[in-house]
């Protein structure tokens, strides 16, 4: 008989009239790795929020070890043994390793309790030094602190919230091995995520959350990748797009030996040389943290080039505004350099079309509402009306109200980041036909860490590493294998 | 007394008040709380320091009820900032004109009135014979605190875990939380910590730099020690040299006069100071290294992102 170490029953958990988790039932026990699958939004990070007691539920009960407990903070959270490791790093940046991680142990001196955790890091096999600044870490080397500080409190149960997310698949097999390790020790572990083959690879039971419902739990062997999708999504979608040929046109991006800065004056960049052409999609692929980010930030103007050239349409490109010109840019920073939150739909859409739109100097309303009306239709906005605030909508609504912004404009160059990130597997489809179908009379330049998506949609992929391009591969041509060592680093051209 | 050993003697004393309320408002910045009440707070403390020593003839009263009456003021600001969540440079602007007005309204009748006892001179046996260090030793019982006090909070801030704590609070409140943390708490006994040094700074002015009380004698000291604050990168240590940095400008204005040096320019002195560090505070790679509290001034909320 397996023990029982949480459970939670019927957990309801409202954000004003979003219901996020509709009377959850999720039972972990002892000696488990519990994957707890859905899509963005599905309402798995709420669930786990409650149990960390980072969130309040409105309705509901929580069980650790048999006892009701009632979780209001994660000190509470942290007493009853339980340990997070988030989505992404909440450090101290301007702390050390050793002082983000001291700070959780007994004992008043700065650095007691320090050799506690290098026997830690020793025993899972986590190699750190201690005295780094967090700030100069990359982002496996954050994780791997987050993942010592949710050992180090989760003695009984550890959260991992998507842990997979932004690591090359390098670090997630040592990632695996630790979760394996912590499981023999009879700990319960939570494994938060939506990629099917991960939780496959390491889950012994799946709870499939769907639209803040649970719609399954089940052991790993009772279930396979296409009923898994089934039950994410709803219904069963094809995620193959067929690419067919176009004809290539003239070069409208050519970059000459690059070199790009980083905010701290670190070379970010390191001499990138490339073309794209009308017709074509270029996937840029790589890990984040490689140099895309400054790449797409001097190609769109937004930063400047330290050596080489950047030339669209033959034109050297010496502003946003010169970029604007013929370019569309859909950042993956959504809000802030996508769209501003604090204005409404109407307005968002207006920032690129006001020119479009009006008679010396003034805004023709009611042709910019139509206009407006049309995109939102076409893309699948759901806002109830264009007076509503672009940041009150969902994060999905949100990357639409982008696409129809920026794929609307009919620009020579469209520059892509991580287009569907935090999309449903529905609108992913939309988004990855409409890039195809954009190709035939645009050039597409894609940034993507998903590499299922560049390999769908690429034309030519480059894979960057360490700011400079391991290779350029024509699509036809490409073994996801080897490009997935390729971004690790693990193997040069 | 050699002349430079006495003029390094009356920097320090002119100092003592600036730096025992940075070095409290070090603490409040640090945990993320932004409180520009510390003129206010000071001037509420030199009054009600003064009141107190002169109606119950006892120091350490004056000096105590001036560092609570500081606390009470903060917890004003700490209710409007951490609590309610609220704008913390318009509460901290409004506590040090109520502050001011306060300090008015209970101090009407105690000008012109002498303290029969205030703080005295302290010298060290020995030390205080010693050429130019002798002048730290030469100095009444709070500036010799004071000394301690940065030491300590030094020491607090950068080699303990509660140091560790305030400093994640204030640069990253949701890290701090989801450790455990309890964000609210911390930036409350920083604030109220911040309040009472910076009472007791104004207690300093009335009872022992110049044992009298003239209506606004915190003369516009509240806001070089804000400036200051930042002038020392949030660091005790350098709030000392800076305090005598600042406190030394303050006795040249006097001395410099004669030679036609204008008081006036040389009071702009510390501002520009200011300027310079916040200047310098915006290179990217500086402000990481010094650890500049990221979440200065922004109020906290769990269920928020």
């Amino acid at each position: 008989m397996m023990e029982e170490l949480v459970r939670m029953v019927r957990i309801t958990k409202r954000f004003s009239n979003v219901v996020a988790n509709d009377s959850i039932d999720f039972t972990l026990y002892r000696g488990e790795v519990h994957g707890l699958l859905g899509e963005n939004g599905a309402g798995k990070s709420t669930l786990m929020n409650i149990l960390y007691g980072l969130y309040k539920p409105d309705d509901g009960e929580i069980y650790v070890e048999g006892r009701r407990v009632y979780i209001n903070s994660p000190k509470d959270a942290i007493r009853l043994g339980i340990g997070r490791v988030p989505q992404l790093p909440e450090l101290v940046e301007s702390l050390t390793v050793a002082e983000n991680l001291t700070v959780l142990l007994p004992g008043l001196h700065a650095s007691s309790g320090l050799d506690y955790i290098l026997e830690v890091a020793r025993r899972y096999g986590i190699s750190l030094d201690f005295d780094a600044i967090v700030y100069h870490l990359s982002f496996g080397e954050k994780h791997k602190i987050e993942l010592i500080k949710g050992i180090v409190r989760g003695s009984k149960i550890l959260i991992l919230d998507e842990p997979t997310t932004m690591l090359s698949p390098w670090e997630v097999n040592s990632l695996f091995d630790c979760i394996s390790k912590m499981r023999d020790e009879g700990r319960g572990i939570v494994f938060v995520s939506h990629r099917i083959p991960e939780v496959l690879r390491i889950a012994d039971r799946i709870t499939v959350l769907r639209r803040g419902r649970c719609v399954a739990s089940v052991t790993r062997n009772e279930v396979d990748e296409h009923e898994l999708v089934r039950l994410m999504i709803g219904t069963d979608i094809d995620r193959h797009t067929v690419r067919d040929r176009v004809e290539l046109g003239e070069e409208v991006l050519r970059v000459e030996d690059l070199h790009v800065l980083d905010d701290m004056g670190g070379e970010a960049v390191r001499g990138v040389n490339f073309y794209v052409r009308r017709g074509e999609i270029f996937g840029i692929a790589g890990v984040a943290g490689n140099g895309q980010r400054e790449l797409v930030e001097a190609i769109t103007g937004l930063r400047d080039v330290s050596r080489g050239r950047i030339l669209i349409k033959g034109e050297e490109l010496s502003s946003p505004r010169r970029f604007r010109l013929y370019g569309s840019h859909i950042p993956d920073e959504r809000i802030g350099l996508g769209l501003l939150p604090s204005f409404t739909v109407l307005d968002n859409i207006a920032l690129t079309f006001y020119k479009n739109f009006s008679n010396n100097g003034f805004i023709k309303f009611n042709e910019l509402k139509l206009h407006t009306e049309r995109l939102v239709e076409t893309y699948d906005v759901v806002t109830p009306s264009l007076g509503t605030l672009a940041g009150k909508l969902s994060g999905g609504n949100i990357a639409r109200l982008i696409l129809a912004r920026e794929l609307s404009s009919d620009k020579d160059l469209i520059v892509a980041v991580h287009p569907t990130f935090g999309l449903d597997i529905a609108s992913t489809n939309k988004v990855r036909k409409l890039l195809l179908e954009l190709r035939r009379k645009s050039a597409v330049l894609l940034v993507s860490e998903d590499l299922e998506e560049i390999l769908q949609l690429s034309d030519r992929i480059a894979v960057m590493y360490g700011g400079r391009f391991v290779d350029i591969v024509e699509a036809d041509e490409a073994d996801p294998e080897k490009i997935g060592l390729m971004m690790s680093g693990v193997m040069g051209s | 007394m050699d002349y430079i050993t006495e003029f390094i003697a009356m920097m320090i004393s002119a100092s003592t008040a600036i730096l025992l309320a940075a070095l409290g408002e070090i603490y409040a910045e640090r945990s993320g709380v932004l409180n520009l009440g510390v003129e206010g707070m000071m001037a509420v403390g030199a009054t009600i320091a003064f009141y107190a020593t002169l109606s119950t003839g006892n120091i350490i009263i004056g000096l105590l009820s001036a560092s609570i009456s500081g606390m009470l003021l903060s917890l004003i600001h700490g209710f409007i900032s951490i609590t309610i969540r609220s704008n913390q440079v318009i509460s901290g602007l409004a506590l040090s004109m109520m502050g001011l007005g306060i300090s008015s309204l209970i101090g009407r009748n105690l000008i012109g009135t002498p303290l029969r006892n205030s703080l005295g001179i302290i010298e060290v046996a020995l030390l205080s014979d010693i050429p130019v260090i002798g002048a730290f030793f030469r100095q009444n019982a709070l500036t010799f605190f004071s000394y301690i006090l940065t030491a300590i909070l030094w020491y607090i801030l950068f080699k303990t875990k509660i140091g560790i704590a305030i400093r994640m609070v204030g640069d990253n409140p949701k890290s701090a939380d989801s450790l455990g943390i309890n964000v609210y708490t911390v930036r409350y006994r920083c604030t109220l910590l911040g309040g009472a040094l910076a009472g007791l700074a104004g207690a300093y002015l009335s009872v022992a730099y110049t044992p009298t009380w003239i209506e606004g004698m915190t003369a516009g000291q509240g806001w070089i020690a804000l400036a200051l604050t930042v002038f020392s990168a949030w660091n005790p240590l350098y709030a000392l040299i800076g305090s005598y940095l600042f406190g030394g400008i303050r006795i040249l204005q006097f001395r410099l006069q004669p030679l036609g040096l204008s008081p006036p320019l040389l009071s702009t002195l510390p501002y520009l100071f200011t300027i310079i560090s916040l200047a310098l505070l915006n290179i990217e790679k500086i402000r990481w290294r010094i650890g500049a509290p990221q979440h200065l001034g922004k109020p906290y909320h769990r269920e928020e992102a």
